[in-house]
C-alpha cells in the first residue's frame, strides 16, 4: 500500500473525498442559514478541483488541470448568482434562516 | 521526501479542520473566514503538487472574489447568531451514519484502485517537463489553441453570471433623486422657455 | 277487419296519450270513445259471423318477431270461438266504460291520460285474446297489468292509491312468474310456442316424466300447474287475491272494466284456452277445482261484513272468478266461459252502478253513511237491483242460467274435488245473496244516514253515465237466456268448434242435464234464502247484525279483516323482504361494495396522498438529505453486487 510519508494519488484522493462528505454534511446538517449551503458548495467543487488536479499530475495530463480551470470559473459563476439570490430572496422575506423557507411545502 | 509528506500532512489537517469549522460555526462570518483559510491550504497543497498556476488562480478568484463576495452578503444580510435549534440532533444519526457509509465506501474504492502503466503514458495533454515549460505556459500553450472554444465559452458565462447577478438584485429606489442624462440632452428650447405677453404693471 | 278491431285502441292511445293535453278533453274522449266503440261494433259482427255463424278459425299474420335460432315466434291473430267470445265481451264493455268514464271523470282533471290508459288496456287485452302464441299472449299479460298499475295509481297524489298500484303489480308478478317458467317449459318440451303446434303435440307427451331432485314430475301436469299459478295471480284467486281488494282505489270506472269484466277474467280464458293441454293433466285439474271452490267460499265470506261499497263487490267478484275456475277444473269449459260471459255484464252493471251512487252521494263509499236515497236515484237503483238480481242467479236473469250450469257441473262430475267445490258454491250463493241486498239495503233503504248536506246534493247521474247502465242491464236479463243454448245446450258444439277441447271421457254437459231435481232447484232456494235473511237483518230488525257482531266478536274480526291474510303476507314476505333489502343496502352496498370501491378508494387516495405530501417539506435540505440517501444507496448496491465492472 502507500507508505506513511510517500504522497501518492490515493492520498490525495482521500483529501478530496473527506472534503465531498463534510461539504455534503453542510448542506443538510446545518440549521442555520442558506449562506452556509452556497459555501458547503464551493467545498464540495473544491474537493473535484482536488481531485481532477491530483489525476492531472499523476497521470501526467495538462486536461486535468484545464478542467478544474473551467469547473472554478464556473463556480465563481454560479457562487454570485447564488448569492444574488439569497439577497432578494432576504429582501422579499426578511429571513434567510433555513426552518423559514418552506414556501414549497406540498 | 519527508518533509513532502509532512507539508502535506499539515496542509490537508488543516484543510480538513478548517472545513469542519465552516459548517458548525456559530457565527457565520467565522464560517467565511474559515472557508477562506480553507482555500489557502488547498492552494498550497496545489504548489505541492506542481499546479501552481491554479494555486494562484484559487487564490486570486476563489478567495478574492468569490469568499469576498460571501463576506459582503453576510454582513449585508444582518444575519443574527443563531442557537442551535432543536431538530439538529434529530437527524444527526442518520445524517452521520449516511455520511460515514459514503466516506468509508469512497475510501475502499480510491484504496484498492490502481492505474495501468499505459494510461500512465498516453495522456492527452503531457506535461511538459518544468525545465522547459513553466505550468502557466504550458496550460497557456493548450489553451488558447485546442481550448479556446471553451475559454471563450466560459467567458460568456462569466458574462452572463454578472449579467444575471445585477438584473436580480438591481432595484429602483423611490425618492432617489438621479440625473437622466440622455433626457437633459435632449432638451428642446420648446419645453422650458415660454414667452408670455404681460401688460404693464400687472406681474406674472 | 281483425287489424281494426285489435289495433283500433292502440291508435287511439298513441293519439291521445302523448298528445292529449295539447288536443284538449273533448278531442280525447272522443277519439277513445270512437276507436273502442267502433272495435266494439266490429267485435259484434265477428262474432256474428264466427261463433254464430260457426265459421272456420280465423288466422292473421301480422309480422315477425323473434327468429333466433329454434326460437321462432311471429305477431299473429287467431280468431275462433272462444276468442269471439271474450272480443265482445272485452270491447263491448270496455265501450261503455270508455262512455261512462266521459261522465263519471268529468270533474277530474286529467281526463286525456285516464281515457289514454283505458285504450291502452283494451289494446292489451285485446292482444292477449287475440294470440296466437304464448309469447304474445304474456305480452298483452303484462301489458294488461302494466295498465292495471296505471289506472289503479292514477290519483297519484294519493299514498293508499300508489301502495295499491304497487301491491297490485307485485302480487301479480308472482303469478307471472309462474306463467313465464310454463311458457319457457312448454318451449323446452314441445320447441315451439304455437298454439297449433303445442296443442298438437301434447297427446304425445302425456305420460313423460321429469327429473327434479330425485323425483320424477309428470310434464304436462307440471306446465298446467305453473300456467294456473299466472292464473291465480291475474284472477285474484287465493293465495294471491291480496291485491284485488285494495284496486279499489282506483276510479270505478276502472273498478269495472278491469277488475270485473276483462283483466281478471284471463286467467279463466288463458285455461280455457290451454284446454288441450289440462284435459290431459288431471292432477292439474284437481288443483283447479279446489282452489276455485275454496276461493269462492272464502271471498263470499269476507264479503259478508265489509263496509265500502266497492269492497263487496270486489269480493264478489273474486268470488265468481272461484266459480268459474272450478268450472273449469271439472271440465266444463264452456260453462265456464259462459258464465264469465253472463258476469261481465251484470257485475260491470254492479260497478258502474255503485259508481253512480257514490257520485250521487259526493264520493262517499262507506255504505254505514248511506240510506234512504232510493227515491232520489229511482233509475240507479232498479239498475242495481237488476244486476243483484241477476248476480243471485234468480230465473229469467242471466246469472241464473249460467251459475245454475256450474254448480250442476260440479255436482255431475261426481269426483272428490267436484264435490267439495258443489258444496263451496252452495255455501257461497247464500252467502252472495245476502251481502248484495245487504248491500242494496243499506245503501237505498231505511233511514238516511248521510249528512244533511250531502243528502241535498243527491241527484240521479248525468245521461253519459246512465246510458251504459241501460245497455249492461239489458245484457244482465237478456244474455242469458238467448246465449244458453250456443253456450252449454245442444248448439255448443257448432258454436265452440275446436275452440274448446274436451277429452273423449269428458261428459260432463251430457252428464250436468241428469242431475237430481234438488240440485238444479238449490241454487234458486240459496237465493232465496239469502235475500230473506238480509231483509230480516237489515230491514225487519237491524238489531241482529248488530248483535251478531258483538256476541262473535272474533270470527267478526276475522271475516272483516279477510281471513287476516294481509297480515299473513306482511309476516311471511314483506318483513323478511324489508330486512334483506336493507341488509344487503347497508351492508351490502354500503358498507362492502361503497367501503371497498368508491368509497373506500378515495379515501385510500386521500391518505395516501397526505402522507406523500409530507414529502414535499419545502426544506431544502430535507430534499438534497433525500438526495444523498439515493446516492449512497446507489453507491452500496454497486458496490456489494459488483455491478458494471
Amino acid at each position: 500500500m502507500m507508505a506513511f510519508f510517500e504522497i501518492g494519488l490515493g492520498h490525495y484522493l482521500a483529501l478530496a473525498a473527506v472534503l465531498f462528505t463534510i461539504g455534503i454534511f453542510g448542506i443538510f446538517l446545518n440549521r442555520k442559514n442558506v449562506i452556509i449551503i452556497l459555501m458547503s458548495i464551493e467545498l464540495m467543487l473544491l474537493a473535484v478541483n482536488i481531485n481532477l488536479i491530483a489525476f492531472s499530475a499523476f497521470m501526467n495530463d495538462l486536461v486535468g488541470q484545464i478542467f478544474a480551470l473551467f469547473v472554478l470559473t464556473v463556480a465563481a459563476g454560479e457562487a454570485a448568482i447564488g448569492l444574488a439570490i439569497i439577497v432578494i430572496y432576504f429582501r422579499n422575506r426578511g429571513t434567510i434562516e433555513v426552518e423559514d423557507i418552506n414556501l414549497m411545502k406540498g | 521526501m519527508i518533509l513532502q509528506g509532512l507539508t502535506f500532512y499539515v496542509f490537508a489537517a488543516i484543510a480538513v479542520a478548517a472545513g469542519v469549522m465552516v459548517v458548525s460555526a456559530r457565527n457565520p462570518v467565522h464560517s467565511v473566514l474559515f472557508l477562506i483559510l480553507t482555500f489557502f491550504t488547498t492552494a498550497a497543497l496545489f504548489v505541492l503538487i506542481g499546479a501552481e498556476f491554479l494555486a494562484m488562480v484559487l487564490v486570486v478568484v476563489y478567495v478574492g472574489a468569490v469568499a469576498v463576495l460571501f463576506m459582503f452578503v453576510v454582513m449585508m444580510l444582518d444575519i443574527n447568531f443563531v442557537e442551535m435549534r432543536e431538530g439538529f440532533l434529530q437527524y444527526m444519526p442518520i445524517g452521520v451514519l449516511v455520511g460515514i457509509i459514503l466516506l468509508v465506501e469512497l475510501l475502499m474504492v480510491l484504496g484498492t484502485a490502481s492505474m495501468s502503466p499505459e494510461v500512465l503514458a498516453t495522456g492527452t495533454e503531457p506535461i511538459p517537463d518544468i525545465a522547459h515549460r513553466q505550468n502557466t505556459a504550458a496550460i497557456g500553450d493548450v489553451i488558447y489553441t485546442k481550448y479556446i472554444y471553451l475559454f471563450q465559452a466560459a467567458g460568456m458565462i462569466l458574462l452572463i453570471a454578472m449579467v444575471g447577478a445585477i438584473v436580480l438584485t438591481l432595484r429602483q429606489r423611490p425618492g432617489v433623486k438621479k440625473q437622466n442624462i440622455a433626457e437633459q440632452v435632449s432638451r428642446r428650447r420648446e419645453d422650458s422657455v415660454e414667452l408670455k405677453k404681460v401688460q404693464p404693471g400687472q406681474g406674472i | 277487419m281483425y287489424h281494426a278491431i285489435v289495433f283500433l285502441p292502440l291508435i287511439a292511445f298513441l293519439i291521445v296519450g302523448p298528445f292529449g293535453r295539447v288536443l284538449g278533453d273533448k278531442p280525447s274522449q272522443w277519439i277513445t270513445c270512437g276507436a273502442v266503440i267502433t272495435s266494439a261494433v266490429l267485435s259484434i259482427v265477428a262474432f256474428w259471423q264466427i261463433a254464430l255463424g260457426g265459421g272456420d278459425t280465423v288466422k292473421v299474420e301480422i309480422a315477425s318477431w323473434i327468429v333466433s335460432g329454434t326460437f321462432d315466434v311471429s305477431w299473429a291473430l287467431r280468431i275462433d270461438a272462444l276468442t269471439a267470445v271474450m272480443l265482445v265481451v272485452v270491447n263491448g264493455v270496455s265501450a261503455l266504460v270508455h262512455v261512462y268514464s266521459v261522465g263519471y271523470m268529468s270533474h277530474d282533471p286529467h281526463k286525456p291520460r285516464f281515457m289514454a290508459y283505458l285504450s291502452l288496456f283494451t289494446f292489451a287485452m285485446l292482444m292477449l285474446i287475440t294470440s296466437d302464441n304464448f309469447l304474445q299472449m304474456f305480452f298483452g299479460w303484462e301489458g294488461v297489468g302494466l295498465a292495471s298499475y296505471l289506472l289503479i295509481g292514477f290519483w297519484y297524489h294519493k299514498p293508499s292509491a300508489n301502495a295499491a298500484a304497487i301491491k297490485a303489480f307485485l302480487v301479480n308478478r308472482v303469478g307471472d312468474f309462474g306463467f313465464g317458467l310454463g311458457i319457457m317449459a312448454i318451449f323446452m318440451v314441445f320447441g315451439s310456442l304455437d298454439f297449433d303446434t303445442v296443442f298438437a303435440a301434447v297427446p304425445g307427451q302425456v305420460g313423460n316424466t321429469f327429473h327434479f331432485l330425485n323425483w320424477e314430475f309428470d310434464i304436462i301436469t307440471t306446465i298446467c300447474i305453473l300456467l294456473f299459478i299466472g292464473a291465480m295471480g291475474k284472477s285474484a284467486q287465493v293465495p294471491l287475491h291480496t291485491w284485488l281488494p285494495d284496486a279499489m282505489e282506483g276510479p270505478t270506472p276502472v273498478s269495472a272494466l278491469i277488475h270485473a269484466a276483462t283483466m281478471v277474467t284471463a286467467g279463466v280464458f288463458l285455461v280455457a284456452r290451454c284446454s288441450p293441454m289440462f284435459e290431459f293433466s288431471p292432477t292439474a285439474l284437481v288443483v283447479v277445482t279446489i282452489v276455485g271452490g275454496f276461493t269462492a267460499f272464502f271471498a263470499a265470506t269476507v264479503g259478508l261484513v265489509q263496509n265500502d261499497i266497492k269492497r263487496v263487490i270486489a269480493y264478489s267478484t273474486c268470488s265468481q272468478l272461484g266459480y268459474m275456475f272450478f268450472a273449469l277444473g271439472v271440465g266444463a269449459y264452456p260453462v265456464a266461459i259462459f258464465h264469465l260471459f253472463t258476469h261481465a255484464f251484470f257485475k260491470a252493471l254492479l260497478f258502474l252502478g255503485s259508481g253512480s251512487v257514490i257520485h250521487a252521494m259526493s264520493d262517499e263509499q262507506d255504505m254505514r253513511r248511506m240510506g234512504g236515497i232510493f227515491k232520489y236515484v229511482p233509475q240507479t237503483a232498479i239498475m242495481m237491483w237488476i244486476g243483484s238480481l241477476a248476480l243471485a242467479g234468480l230465473p229469467i236473469f242471466a246469472g241464473f242460467y249460467s251459475k245454475d250450469a256450474i254448480l250442476e257441473s260440479a255436482f255431475a262430475a261426481h269426483t272428490g274435488a267436484g264435490m267439495f267445490a258443489f258444496y263451496a258454491g252452495m255455501a257461497a250463493a247464500v252467502m252472495t245473496a245476502f251481502y248484495s241486498w245487504r248491500l242494496l239495503f243499506m245503501t237505498f233503504n231505511g233511514d238516511p244516514r248521510a249528512s244533511q248536506e250531502v243528502m241535498s246534493h243527491v241527484h240521479e247521474s248525468p245521461p253519459s253515465m246512465l246510458i251504459p247502465l241501460y245497455f249492461l242491464a239489458a245484457g244482465s236479463i237478456l244474455s242469458g237466456m238467448l246465449f244458453v243454448h250456443y253456450f252449454v245446450g245442444d248448439g255448443h258444439q257448432a258454436f265452440w268448434g275446436d275452440a274448446i277441447f274436451m277429452g273423449p271421457e269428458n261428459h260432463i254437459l251430457e252428464a250436468m242435464h241428469h242431475v237430481p231435481t234438488w240440485v238444479k232447484i238449490g241454487p234458486i232456494a240459496a237465493g232465496i234464502i239469502g235475500i230473506f235473511v238480509a231483509w230480516l237483518f237489515y230491514i225487519k230488525r237491524k238489531d241482529i247484525p248488530v248483535n251478531l257482531a258483538k256476541v262473535h266478536h272474533e270470527v267478526y274480526l276475522f271475516l272483516l279483516n279477510k281471513w287476516y291474510f294481509d297480515e299473513l303476507y306482511d309476516l311471511i314476505f314483506v318483513r323478511p323482504a324489508k330486512w334483506l333489502g336493507r341488509i344487503l343496502w347497508r351492508g351490502g352496498d354500503g358498507r362492502i361494495i361503497d367501503g371497498y370501491g368508491p368509497d373506500g378508494i378515495a379515501a385510500m387516495v386521500m391518505h395516501l396522498a397526505r402522507r406523500a405530501s409530507a414529502l414535499q417539506s419545502g426544506y431544502l435540505y430535507h430534499y438534497a438529505f433525500a438526495m444523498l440517501i439515493g446516492v449512497a444507496v446507489l453507491v452500496t448496491w454497486y458496490y456489494t453486487t459488483g455491478g458494471g465492472h
